[in-house]
């Protein structure tokens, strides 16, 4: 850094040419230039999310995942459920990349049929949340006043149900398969979430510019979806992201506990469930795989989830 | 008079995500003891940087004071120890905030945030400190001191936690005393009891005190000398009388211009356009030269020198150089 | 404070209706629940359960016998081993399971928040950096997984702790380890986030201008602050531990309430199941409603709400 006095001392008033003591032709527009090129919210937060490593190493491995889930099986020569019992337990090799189960099944197999079932919980899950959230703490926060009081006085009340409590009763109930384990973990899930839109859209509605939409007579259902809605996307969008890795790791939970996704699908959570006795007797491969996949795709979310908040947040915008 | 705060050559940057904010470059001023000198300028320009740096509370990472002395009671503060630093805070010199609201903690007592500098720096038992807060309560205006001390920030409205925060810079007596926009988050009616108070604890104690605001008004009310900031630098110091009657920067101008007046007939708000350079790279002129009616050649190329107009009026402006003189004759 | 608690008490008594009535809706159209008559070949069961569920009742007064059962404390008998009732078995497994999920939560709550804060002390530095990047990973493992881990590297190839059952402290040392990292990388994430907005705060600037030590600002005015939002996730993070003992008492062969809740889904010991949904649903809320009152307690905005003031 140059102190500026260096000027001082190279330019004394007696060194400095007569002729510069014109009036400066300006070109008008100068006075309200702007210094650095405008980016619009969602491209300065695309730039963040590219410069933080751990996000975008998260986003490459989901990336990653969501292809192997679709096209992973086409390149096996196995069947997902297909049995040989004499080849149970296989250490990883050429002909099984990830080794064999007790059952002799393809564990490289099943790890991307366990995606498919793992990110599609997990990414219906947040949907849903995210539907019913938004139109509840939408409605809410906009309405306020009575509406906003009962509707709240309900969530308070969700809130206390214990999340993992209400899902297990549900699928004693209800028999755990795809579909219920889904309507399971969104039946008090959404409450999250629509605390989260209705906390947004009661901050941004004595927004001004949502004030100055609403003296023109702008019609609620229009300023609800082109004022409050994009202007809450970033906490909702971070809130989805953190949901998918809630919802990924209940289910594995729930087949841990006997009401996981029953065959033919296989859940990572049933595959590390059926291998628990199997890393005792060394055959550590049947448990690694599943295991590592639900560890390090939550470990994805997490950090795109923390990466996003970062990039969104216009509070530490400079 | 004697100097109680002299600074000089002061540069402060911060390091951000965009690059280096050079945010005070090169700030030279003094203050005597017992007066009050108000820093004006735009938001951004630095001067709460310049408070800031001067009870060093620049957050370091990313702020930095890179040059400059900072002379209080003729030591460098500058150059103090961060442990000597905190034995000056709150002892030789407090300050104050500009939002009341925020400024106390709201999950401990007055009482507690009252004491609790006395405590620190002054061996005092716990009844002398109590009674010390309570004769500080007085001082400014809060009506039953002892049940109030019990009580926490939210029960009070926003004039009377102003009242308390300044009872908390003044309890253990400081010499110099720096409110940064101290009547900005107020009522106008508030802001003006504000005002009062500040007026009655200078006759009352001596304190010397450095008011950094941009309401104009205020400075009228209580400032003695005023410190014009601009990008970074102050452009133009004087005493209130030769800064409001005959102020010399085509900034200072500007400012008293966009000043609502009811004395004169053909009152007409003139507003400077433009804005404030980026002090990502500031330029390497004058700063204002961009938003400056009378903008010359030389203003854009070099910085203009101090020109000393009385003992105490200075400014820095290529105008007052003769050649510009005749420049302004011709248009 | 007093309408506070009031209040909050309210809400905690129509969450607990909500969780019985549930319960009880869902059993009556399950199948093979003692309350469709068509099942169970022992008859000492099935006399317990008629003279429980008063199954020759209609279902409005079956379903009022049945509020009156829990409220009395009394969940019913198990309908796969006779002579067992839900309250022998939550006697023998919550006592181990409290245990359990008590030292979990001490040492969780301990170990984050001293982490949170010194990540936070040493923002963006390789501490802070290393902190919250075991933090990610801690929430990221399922504890399962980690329990599992745990087992194989410790107990079966080093042999430094044993495997499993919980009779002596060492072997608590796994499973609280495995059932302690996740919340504790909550907690410390959060005390973290919450400490360094807290230090941005113009209070934290006030009492450095009052020139008190830095141990004193943080411990003094930053911590009680930042502590705040990480009070209430207690209650989530409780029923988490709570819902976790499930597993970890499974996979270590712990003789917790949780293996026993676990062993009951697989059998579809229906009494059993609701039994213990509803009482652990009514531990969790009841600390939910603690959880509340003690915010109440630490944030005195609260407390003066409806006594005056300004």
């Amino acid at each position: 850094m140059k102190p500026t006095n260096v000027v001082k001392t190279t330019h004394s008033p007696s060194q400095i040419p007569d002729d510069w003591f014109n009036k400066l032709e300006k070109d008008g527009q100068e006075a309200e230039a702007v210094a650095r090129p405008s980016l619009s919210y969602w491209q300065d937060a695309w730039r963040r999310l590219v410069k933080n490593k751990m996000a975008m190493l998260g986003l490459v491995f989901l990336v990653l995942l969501a292809i192997m889930a679709i096209f992973g099986p086409i390149f096996s020569p196995y069947q997902v459920n297909m049995q040989n019992l004499p080849n149970q337990y296989q250490p990883p090799s050429a002909k099984h990349w990830f080794g064999t189960d007790n059952a002799g099944r393809d564990v490289f197999t099943r790890t991307w049929y366990g995606a498919r079932i793992s990110l599609f919980v997990g990414v219906m899950a947040a949907l849903i949340d995210v539907t019913i959230g938004i139109i509840w703490g939408g409605i809410s926060g906009y309405k306020g006043g009575r509406t906003d009081n009962i509707m709240m006085r309900i969530i308070e009340i969700l809130y206390g149900l214990p999340y993992l409590l209400v899902v297990i009763l549900l699928l004693v109930v209800l028999g755990p398969s795809l579909s219920t384990i889904i309507i399971a973990l969104t039946v008090t899930g959404w409450v999250g979430m629509a605390r989260i839109v209705r906390g947004q859209v009661l901050q941004i509605k004595n927004y001004e510019f949502v004030l100055a939409s609403k003296s023109f007579g702008t019609k609620s259902s229009r300023i609800i979806r082109k004022n409050l809605l994009p202007n809450s996307m970033g906490p909702i969008i971070v809130q989805m992201t953190l949901t998918v890795p809630t919802a990924i790791f209940a289910e594995a939970f729930l087949s841990f506990i006997g009401l996981g996704i029953q065959s033919p699908f296989a859940s990572w959570g049933v595959m590390a469930n059926d291998s628990l006795g199997a890393i005792l007797s060394g055959n550590w491969w049947t448990l690694f795989f599943p295991a590592f996949f639900i560890s390090f795709t939550m470990f994805a979310f997490n950090v795109l989830g923390d990466g996003l908040q970062d990039a969104l947040d216009p509070k530490l915008r400079k | 008079m004697e100097k109680i705060l002299q600074v000089e050559n002061l540069h402060v940057t911060f390091s951000t995500y965009g690059g280096t904010v050079k945010a005070v470059r090169g700030v030279d001023f003094h203050l005597n003891e017992g007066e009050t000198l108000a820093i004006v300028g735009e938001s951004g320009c630095g001067k709460s940087v310049t408070s800031n740096a001067i009870m060093r509370l620049i957050p370091n990472p990313p702020g930095k004071i890179t040059n400059g002395s900072i002379l209080f009671k003729g030591q460098d503060l500058a150059k103090f120890s961060e442990k000597k630093m905190r034995s000056i805070r709150g002892v030789d010199i407090s300050m104050i905030f500009q939002d009341p609201m925020t400024a106390l903690n709201p999950t401990l007592t007055i009482g507690t945030q009252l004491m609790e500098g006395l405590r620190e720096h002054q061996n005092v038992s716990g009844d002398r400190a109590k009674e010390k807060a309570i004769e500080m309560m007085d001082l400014v205006g809060i009506s039953n001191p002892p049940e109030r001390l019990k009580q926490y920030p939210h029960q009070f409205s926003g004039g009377m936690r102003q009242r308390i925060v300044i009872a908390i810079a003044l309890i253990c007596e400081p010499d110099l005393l720096i409110a940064d926009e101290p009547t900005t988050a107020l009522d106008v009616t508030i802001q003006a009891q504000i005002l009062e108070l500040f007026e009655k604890i200078q006759v009352k104690t001596g304190i010397s005190i450095i008011l950094i605001t941009h309401d104009l008004g205020v400075v009228a009310k209580i400032a003695d000398r005023i410190a014009v900031m601009y990008a970074g630098k102050i452009i133009e110091t004087g005493t209130k009388r030769e800064i409001f009657y005959k102020p010399q920067h085509p900034y200072t101008k500007g400012l008293l211009n966009s000043v609502p007046r009811l004395d004169l007939k053909e009152a007409r708000l003139t507003p400077i356009d433009g804005t404030p350079p980026d002090l990502f790279s500031p330029p390497k002129g004058c700063p204002f030269t961009a938003r400056c009616p009378f903008a010359m050649e030389v203003c854009d190329k070099v910085y203009p020198e101090n020109t000393e107009l009385t003992g105490s009026h200075q400014v820095n402006c290529w105008l007052q150089d003769e050649r510009a003189k005749q420049l302004i004759k011709v248009t | 404070m007093l309408k506070y608690i009031f209040k909050r008490f309210g809400i905690m008594l129509v969450t607990l209706w909500i969780i019985i009535t549930l319960t009880f809706i869902l059993m009556i159209n399950v199948p093979g629940s003692p309350f469709n008559s068509d099942q169970s070949s022992n008859e000492t069961i099935q006399a317990n359960l008629e003279a429980h569920y008063n199954l020759d009742e209609p279902y409005h007064i079956q379903y009022l016998l049945y509020l009156k059962s829990i409220v009395t404390f009394d969940f019913g008998p198990s309908i796969k081993q006779p002579n067992q009732s839900v309250n022998d078995l939550l006697g023998r497994g919550f006592p181990i399971s409290f245990e359990l999920g008590m030292m979990t939560i001490i040492v969780a709550v301990i170990s984050g928040i001293i982490l949170g804060i010194i990540a936070s002390l040493k923002h963006n530095g390789f501490i802070d950096y290393l902190a919250m990047g075991l933090a990610v990973l801690g929430i990221s493992i399922p504890n399962f997984i980690l329990a599992t881990l745990l087992i194989q590297q410790i107990a079966v190839n080093l042999e430094i702790l044993p495997t499993a059952t919980w009779s002596s402290p060492a072997h608590m040392i796994l499973p609280v380890t495995a059932l302690a990292t996740g919340p504790m990388a909550i907690i410390a994430r959060l005390t973290r986030s919450t400490m360094l907005e807290v230090l941005t705060q113009d209070y934290i600037k006030m009492a450095k201008a009052k020139g008190l030590s830095p141990w004193k600002i943080v411990f003094k005015h930053a911590l009680r602050n930042a502590l705040m939002p990480v009070v209430t996730i207690m209650g989530t993070l409780l029923a988490g531990i709570l819902t976790g003992t499930f597993v970890i008492e499974q996979i270590f062969a712990i003789p917790g309430m949780g293996k026993y809740f676990v062993e009951s889904i697989n059998q579809r010991d229906y009494p059993v199941i609701m039994g213990t949904t509803v009482f652990y649903s009514a531990f969790l809320i009841l600390m939910l409603f603690l959880v509340d009152i003690a915010y109440g307690i630490l944030d005195p905005r609260i407390k003066f709400h409806k006594k005056g003031g300004e």
